[in-house]
C-alpha cells in the first residue's frame, strides 16, 4: 500500500563531519507501509543518514522532509511518531528492563498507567517477560538488542529506523528479530534499517539502495538489484592447487564475468550446470563445484569492491 | 483570533516542554536505589561537621561578631547561614556535575532520551529540578538544625528556605554548563579545587568586610559570596536592599547556565 506523499523524503542530502563527507548527496523516499534497506560496507554513511531522518542530526545540506515535516524546526513532532533503534544499544543501566519501556514511554508524554500496559506487552512481543525485574547488565547481546527494538515500539511509531539491528546476534536471536520485524511491517509498520547482512536484506527489504563512499550506487528491490548487477547463477570452482590464477585464463569468456579469489574462482553465468558442463569439456578438474543462486552478497561485493573497509 | 493563534501554540509549547522536563526528573525518582540514600546522608552530614568544630568549637575561642546590619551574633550563628549556603551550593554541584558528566560522557543515557520529543534544554531543566530536589531536603534538614540550635528563629528559617533553593538551582545551573566542558574525570580535581576555594574564602567564616579592598571586590562577586550574603541576611537580619542584588546575580546566573548547558548539549548530542 502507498500514498502519495512519500514518508521521508530526500534530495541531495550531505552530512559532512569537519573535511569528511559521510554522506555525499543522496536522493531517497521511503514510501508508507514499505520495508527499506540501506545496504554498505561500513562507513558508507548508513548511519549518518539514519541519524539525519532521526532528527538528531542536523544536515549540512540538501532537502530532507519526514511525515511532510522538516526535522530541524519541527524535531519534537516528528520524533514523537518515529521508533528508533540505534546501532549501538543505550539502554539505561540503572534502570531495570520493565522501567527502561515505561520510563522511554513517559519522554514520549504517555500517561503512566498506558505505559505499563504497553511495557508488559511489549516484553511479551519481543519474549523478555521473564526478565522484566532485572537490570539491564546482565542481559545478553540478543536480550538487549531485543529490549532496544522493544523501546523503540513504545510510543506506537509509525517509522522504525532499525540500524544494524541484528549485527552482533546469534542465529536464534536474527531469526527472532527478522520475524518480529516481519510481523511489524504486516501491521503496516514501515520499516527503514540498515544492514551488511544481504539476508537480512532480502529477507526483509520490499526496496533497498547500496550505499558506498557516502553515495547511492544503485536502488531497487532485492530481486531487481540482482538482475541487474549479477548473473543468475554462480558457479563457485575450487582447484586443488596453491594458486587459482592459472585456471582462470583458461576459463577467459565462460560467463559473463570470471572473478578470482584467492582459494577459489567464480563464474557469473547465466546457466550454472551449463557451464561446469563447459568447464569439463575444456579438461579441467577442479577439486570442488558448486552451483548456486545469485545473491544480493554478489551484488553487493561487485559494487562495492572486496577491499576490506573499516 | 490573532491573539490566541500567536498565544496557544506558545502555551501548548511550554506545557509540553515542562511536562517533557518532568520525564526527565521522573527518570532519576526510577534510578533512585538503596545505595543512593547513603550519598544522601553524606551531604548533610558534612556542613553540620563544619558547623560544629568550626562554628561551635572555634566560635568558643573567638566570641560574638557584629554583623553589617549593625547587629552582633555568636559566632556560631555568623557560620551556619554560610555552612547551609555552601551544602546548597555542593549538593546541586555533586548531582549536576559528576553525575550529569558520566550520564552524558559514560553512560550514553541522552542518546537515547534526544531520539524522543524530549529537547536538551529540557533535559537540562529536568535534571536541575532533580539535583533541586536533592539539595532542599539538605537544606531543609540544616534549617531545622539551625533552629534546633537557636542559630535563627522559626519564621526567618522559613524565608531561608526559598533562598536557599534559589542558592541550589543557580550553582545547579552553573555546575551543569561546567560539566560540558569537562573532558575527563581529572578535570573535576580542578573544579573541586575551585569549589573549596569559595567555601574558605566567600564570606563563609571571616566576614568579606575584614579583606583588603581589592580582594574584597574579588570576593563580593563570586557567586557563592552573593549565596552566604542572602542567606546570612535573612537568618540573622537584613542589611538594606541588598538582597535584591543577590537574588538578581543567582538568577542571572540560573539563567545564563542553563543556557550555555543546553546549547553545549545540543551540540555534543546532534552530531
Amino acid at each position: 500500500m502507498t500514498t502519495a506523499q512519500p514518508l521521508i523524503q530526500a534530495r541531495g542530502l550531505v552530512k559532512r563531519f569537519g573535511d569528511f563527507t559521510a554522506v555525499d548527496g543522496i536522493d531517497v523516499e521511503v514510501r508508507s507501509g514499505e520495508a527499506f534497506g540501506f545496504l554498505g560496507p561500513n562507513g558508507a554513511g548508513k548511519s549518518s543518514t539514519m541519524r539525519m531522518v532521526g532528527c538528531i542530526s542536523p544536515p549540512t545540506a540538501g532537502e530532507l522532509r519526514i511525515l511532510g515535516m522538516d526535522p530541524v524546526r519541527d524535531g519534537p513532532a516528528i520524533r514523537a511518531r518515529l521508533g528508533v533503534c540505534p546501532q549501538l544499544d543505550n539502554l539505561d543501566p540503572e534502570l531495570t528492563v520493565r522501567e527502561n519501556l515505561t520510563t522511554y514511554a513517559r519522554y514520549f508524554g504517555i500517561p503512566r498507567r498506558v505505559a505499563r500496559a504497553r511495557a508488559a506487552e511489549l516484553l511479551d512481543f519481543v519474549q523478555l517477560t521473564e526478565r522484566a525485574d532485572s537490570r539491564v547488565d546482565p542481559l545478553s547481546g540478543g536480550m538487549k538488542r531485543r529490549l532496544t527494538i522493544a523501546r523503540a515500539l513504545v510510543n506506537e511509531p509509525e517509522i522504525v529506523l532499525l540500524d544494524e539491528p541484528t549485527t552482533g546476534l546469534d542465529p536464534q536471536a536474527r531469526h527472532l528479530v527478522w520475524e518480529r520485524l516481519f510481523r511489524l511491517k504486516q501491521q503496516g509498520v514501515t520499516l527503514v534499517l540498515t544492514t551488511h547482512y544481504m539476508d537480512e536484506a532480502e529477507q526483509l527489504c520490499d526496496r533497498l539502495v547500496v550505499m558506498d563512499g557516502g553515495r547511492i550506487v544503485a536502488e531497487g528491490s532485492p530481486r531487481a538489484l540482482i538482475q541487474r548487477h549479477s548473473t543468475r547463477e554462480v558457479v563457485e570452482l575450487r582447484f586443488a592447487a596453491e594458486s587459482q590464477e592459472p585456471f582462470a585464463g583458461k576459463l577467459d569468456g565462460l560467463g559473463e564475468r570470471v572473478e578470482v579469489l584467492p582459494d577459489r574462482i567464480l563464474l557469473y553465468v547465466h546457466d550454472g550446470d551449463a557451464a561446469v558442463a563447459e568447464v569439463g569439456a575444456l579438461g579441467l578438474t577442479p577439486a570442488n563445484v558448486l552451483v548456486r543462486r545469485s545473491s544480493l552478497e554478489d551484488v553487493f561485493l561487485h559494487l562495492t569492491g572486496r577491499t576490506l573497509v573499516d | 483570533m490573532s491573539v490566541v493563534s500567536l498565544v496557544l501554540p506558545r502555551l501548548v509549547d511550554v506545557s509540553a516542554a515542562s511536562r517533557r522536563s518532568a520525564s526527565v526528573t521522573e527518570r532519576n525518582v526510577a534510578a533512585l536505589r538503596s545505595v543512593y540514600w547513603l550519598l544522601l546522608v553524606s551531604g548533610f552530614v558534612e556542613p553540620l561537621l563544619y558547623l560544629l568544630s568550626i562554628g561551635v568549637g572555634v566560635g568558643a575561642l573567638i566570641g560574638d561578631i557584629p554583623v553589617p546590619g549593625g547587629e552582633v551574633v555568636t559566632y556560631a550563628a555568623f557560620v551556619a547561614p554560610a555552612m547551609l549556603a555552601s551544602s546548597a551550593m555542593s549538593g546541586a554541584l555533586s548531582e549536576t556535575t559528576f553525575n550529569f558528566f558520566g550520564k552524558i560522557k559514560y553512560m550514553k543515557l541522552y542518546d537515547g532520551v534526544i531520539a524522543t520529543p524530549v529537547r536538551p534544554f529540557e533535559i537540562a531543566l529536568g535534571e536541575l529540578a532533580w539535583a533541586m530536589l536533592r539539595g532542599s531536603t539538605y537544606s531543609a534538614a540544616f534549617l531545622a538544625v539551625m533552629v534546633l540550635m537557636d542559630l535563627t528563629t522559626t519564621a526567618r528559617a522559613l524565608v531561608a528556605f526559598p533562598a536557599a533553593v534559589l542558592v541550589g538551582f543557580a550553582f545547579g545551573a552553573l555546575g551543569m554548563a561546567t560539566a560540558t566542558f569537562m573532558r575527563s574525570w581529572q578535570d573535576f580535581d580542578l573544579m573541586g579545587s575551585a569549589q573549596f576555594t569559595l567555601f574558605l574564602f566567600s564570606g563563609t567564616f571571616v566576614p568579606a568586610e575584614s579583606y583588603p579592598t581589592v580582594l574584597r571586590w574579588l570576593v563580593e562577586v563570586t557567586p557563592l559570596y552573593r549565596a552566604v550574603h542572602l542567606i546570612r541576611g535573612i537568618s540573622v537580619g537584613v542589611d538594606g536592599w541588598a538582597w535584591v542584588l543577590d537574588v538578581l546575580y543567582l538568577l542571572a546566573a540560573l539563567g545564563l547556565g542553563l543556557l550555555i548547558a543546553s546549547r553545549r548539549m545540543g551540540g555534543l548530542l546532534y552530531k
